[in-house]
Formats: C-alpha cells, structure tokens, sequence
C-alpha cells in the first residue's frame, strides 16, 4: 500500500509542476517580445499541458483501481467536489477541482512570470531539471510513467535548447538584458535547492540519486552561465515547502482563475 | 450482440480493408497528410469481434488527437464498420521516422520542409543550424527564424534564395 501511495503522490508531483509552468508561460500569449518567441513560449506551454494531461490521466486510473484501503490513505489528495459527482475520478477533476495544499509542484513554477528574462531562465532550470530526470524515468520499472517520460523528453530536448540559446543571448548581449538575466538569477536561486529534495519514489526511478541528478544540473546550468558571462550563485539559503503542500501565495491566484469554469459549472463540457 | 457465425470475415482481410481507408482520414493540423503518412496509426487489431485501431501522438500536447480520434471512426462507419475502437498508446513514442516517403512528398509539394532524418539534430547541442532545403526552390541556403511554429510539429525557416518564408516539418 505504501508503494502504491508513492507511485500516485508521485504521478501528482510531475503533473503539478507541468501543468503550473504551463498555466504560467501561457500568460505570455499575445505578450511576447516578439511573435516568433510568443509562439515559442506558447508552444512549450502546450508541450507541458499535454505532459501534465498524460500524468494526471494515469494518477487518475490508478485512483480508480485502488483498493478502499489505498482509496482512504490518498485521501487527502483527492478533490472533495468530484465526490459528489458519483463517477469515476478523470484527469480533468485532477486538475481543476484540487485545493492549494492538495499541489505538490515546486514553488518555481508557481511564481509571477516576471519580465521575459525571469520566464527564460526559469525554463531552462525546470528544463534542465527535468531532462534528466526524464532520462532516468524511462527506465522506470513502471510502464507507464515510463512510457510518458519517452514521449516528454523529446519536447523537453527542444524545450532545453531553446531557453538555454535565450540564456546565453540575453546574458551575453547589451547591459540592459545582462543585468536582467543577472537579477532573474539572483531571484530565483533560492527555489532551485527544491527540485533535489528527495521526493521521486527510488523504486520508480532507478539510479536517480538526488545528488547525482543535482550535480549534473549544476554542471549544465554552469556551462550555460559560463557562455552567458554570468555568475554562478553561492549556494545560500533555500525555500521549500511545495512537495508537501505549503505554496506561495501566488499558487492560489493560478488556481483561482485556471479553475473558476469547474468549481462555477460543476462537469461543465464544450 | 448476434454473432453470425456463417459469414465471419475473415479478419486479415478486414484488417487490410481497414488500413487502406484510414489513408483518407487527413490530420487536421496538416490536412494534406493522411493519417497514415504521419505514422501515427500503430496498429490494428481484432479482439473479440471488435476491431480496434490504435494511434500515437505526435506530441504530447497534440489537441488534434481527439478530432483524430472521432474522424477514424466516423470514416470507418461510412464503409460500415459501426463498432470500432480507437485507442491511444503513449509508447513507443511518435518519431518523424514513420511519417511515409509518400507523405514526404506530399508536404514538400505543399510548401513544407519535410523532416531530415533524425541522427541530424534532435539534441541538446546548442546553436545547431539544421541544413534544411528550401520546399520551393530546393535551396539549402536556408535560415531558421524560430525553433517553433505554428502548430507543435513545425518550425519557421526563412530561405535565403528565394527570400521566402516557410515551415519545416522538425524532426522528432
Ligand atoms: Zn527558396
């Protein structure tokens, strides 16, 4: 049962984060600096929408197939609404009908998108992150989230490209847009140390050392910082509380317009 | 159900029946793709008297799949196959591999680069400026404008020679 446990609260987890940092990039459409790049930020928010949808598809047939027993330990995970709905749990309640406390995504993607170079530089770390992750995932013994993971790191690959090519611009280029990139470093350090809390079921993912899976994500983002005359932060203090439910207060705001059709027109359909 | 059992078909030819008509259900993104020149339909299989059609998506967030989906069934009913399934499979994933020369062909004469093959640049290098040959005037003095276009699948190049702009079809 405790396996079972993790595998839905991890299943949860990578479609958090996907499905925030989705609902977050997607704020740039029809705001980008330039339409090529408004396509772009929109195109990898539709990439984390459809990864999000695939996790969420799974932790939901699990859900379904639990015993009452596995039904009553993850619980509190999930939505209160849909238990009025008398039908099966679906990737849409998930997503639409959970609380705050219920989100087990980073504090990273829950933040304000802030100017392009702060939306930059905190996709290529959620990139980064997850690129190699995704590697070891796919090797998961799990056939599913396996099978996800495939499918994602393709676009992840992309994903990693792009914004590490915008690092490097933005960092290397005029005074105005280095300074930016260096202030959008200096503000989002801090929720990097998050991503390499163990969180990830070691069964799930085999070989994924936390500390291995952090050195090589240091040693990408060095090389890339390195290319875009920026420094490597000291490692300082670091926030958390994400993967256990306590978020910013910015997370509610997400939820509160990304959720408003669902919780007004409970089943609403179109 | 009422299964006759005197006039079965037998199933390797319905099968074969099938595949064939799903060469004129098109990929709305793309339409002048037909579902199988994009590689996406995987199999097709006879379980328990149902016929079943299982299809990939290209990317993950494809919100064409559905539509997809709706029009392999209503274009299967149009020659009588009232009860078939189509199931998507995530694994293994879509790859720019199984689009067919044919529809290769087809997207060039329809102004988009078809894909190169993939060893060229699906990876992490950085700045990597695929050599991707114009659609109209088969130039390869080509320059990419962005890694991402209008639809998940494209990119946006700009030719050199003939100064017009036009998609390609990324490798994936
Ligand atoms: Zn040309």
């Amino acid at each position: 049962m405790q396996s079972t446990y993790q595998l839905i609260k991890c299943t949860l987890h990578l479609a958090d984060n996907a499905l925030i940092l989705s609902q977050r990039n997607s704020e740039w459409c029809g705001h980008g600096p330039v339409l090529e790049q408004d396509i772009a930020i929109t195109n990898i928010s539709l990439d984390l929408l459809g990864q999000a949808k695939n996790f969420y598809a799974y932790a939901a047939a699990l859900y379904n197939g639990f015993s009452d027993d596995e039904k009553n330990a993850t619980d509190h995970l999930i939505p209160r609404p849909w238990k009025n709905y008398g039908r099966e749990l679906n990737e849409d309640d998930l997503a639409f009908l959970r609380d705050e406390n219920q989100y087990l995504n980073f504090l990273m993607p829950e933040l304000p998108r802030g100017d392009w170079a702060f939306t930059i530089l905190r996709q290529f770390f959620f990139s980064a992150w997850q690129y190699d992750l995704y590697t070891n995932l796919i090797k998961s013994p799990d056939a599913t989230i396996a099978a996800i993971a495939d499918k994602s790191l393709k676009e992840v690959t992309y994903h990693l490209r792009w914004s590490s090519e915008w690092v490097i611009r933005l960092g290397d280029g005029t005074d105005e847009s280095h300074a930016r990139m260096q202030n959008a470093v200096d503000d989002l350090w801090m929720y990097t140390g998050e991503m390499f809390e163990p969180f990830i079921d070691e069964a799930l993912a085999p070989d994924s050392d936390t500390k291995l899976l952090q050195q090589s994500w240091v040693n990408r983002v060095k090389n890339i910082f390195d290319e875009a005359n920026l420094g490597m932060p000291v490692s300082g203090w670091m926030q958390t509380g994400g993967t256990s439910g306590r978020h910013t207060e910015h997370l509610g705001y997400i939820l509160a317009e990304m959720q408003y059709i669902q919780r007004t027109f409970p089943n609403a359909t179109w | 159900m009422n299964k006759t059992t005197q006039h079965t078909p037998d199933p390797a030819l319905v099968k074969q029946q099938i595949w064939k008509i799903l060469e004129e259900v098109n990929d709305p993104e793309v339409p002048v793709l037909s579902v199988i020149d994009l590689g996406i339909v995987r199999d097709v299989v006879f379980n328990d008297y149902q016929y079943e059609v299982v299809i990939t998506p290209t990317y993950s967030g494809c919100p064409a799949m559905d539509i997809i989906s709706m029009n392999i069934r209503l274009k299967l009913m149009e020659y009588g196959y009232k009860d078939v399934k189509v199931k998507q499979v995530l694994s293994p994933a879509w790859t720019t591999d199984w689009m067919s020369e044919a529809g290769k062909e087809k997207l060039k004469a329809f102004g988009i680069a078809p894909p190169n093959p993939k060893q060229q640049v699906c990876s992490t290098a950085l700045f990597a400026d695929e050599s991707v040959q114009c659609p109209r005037c088969s130039s390869y003095n080509t320059t990419r404008i962005s890694e991402f276009g209008s639809t998940a699948c494209k990119s946006l190049y700009r030719c050199e020679n003939c100064k017009e702009p036009f998609d390609y079809f990324k490798c994936h």
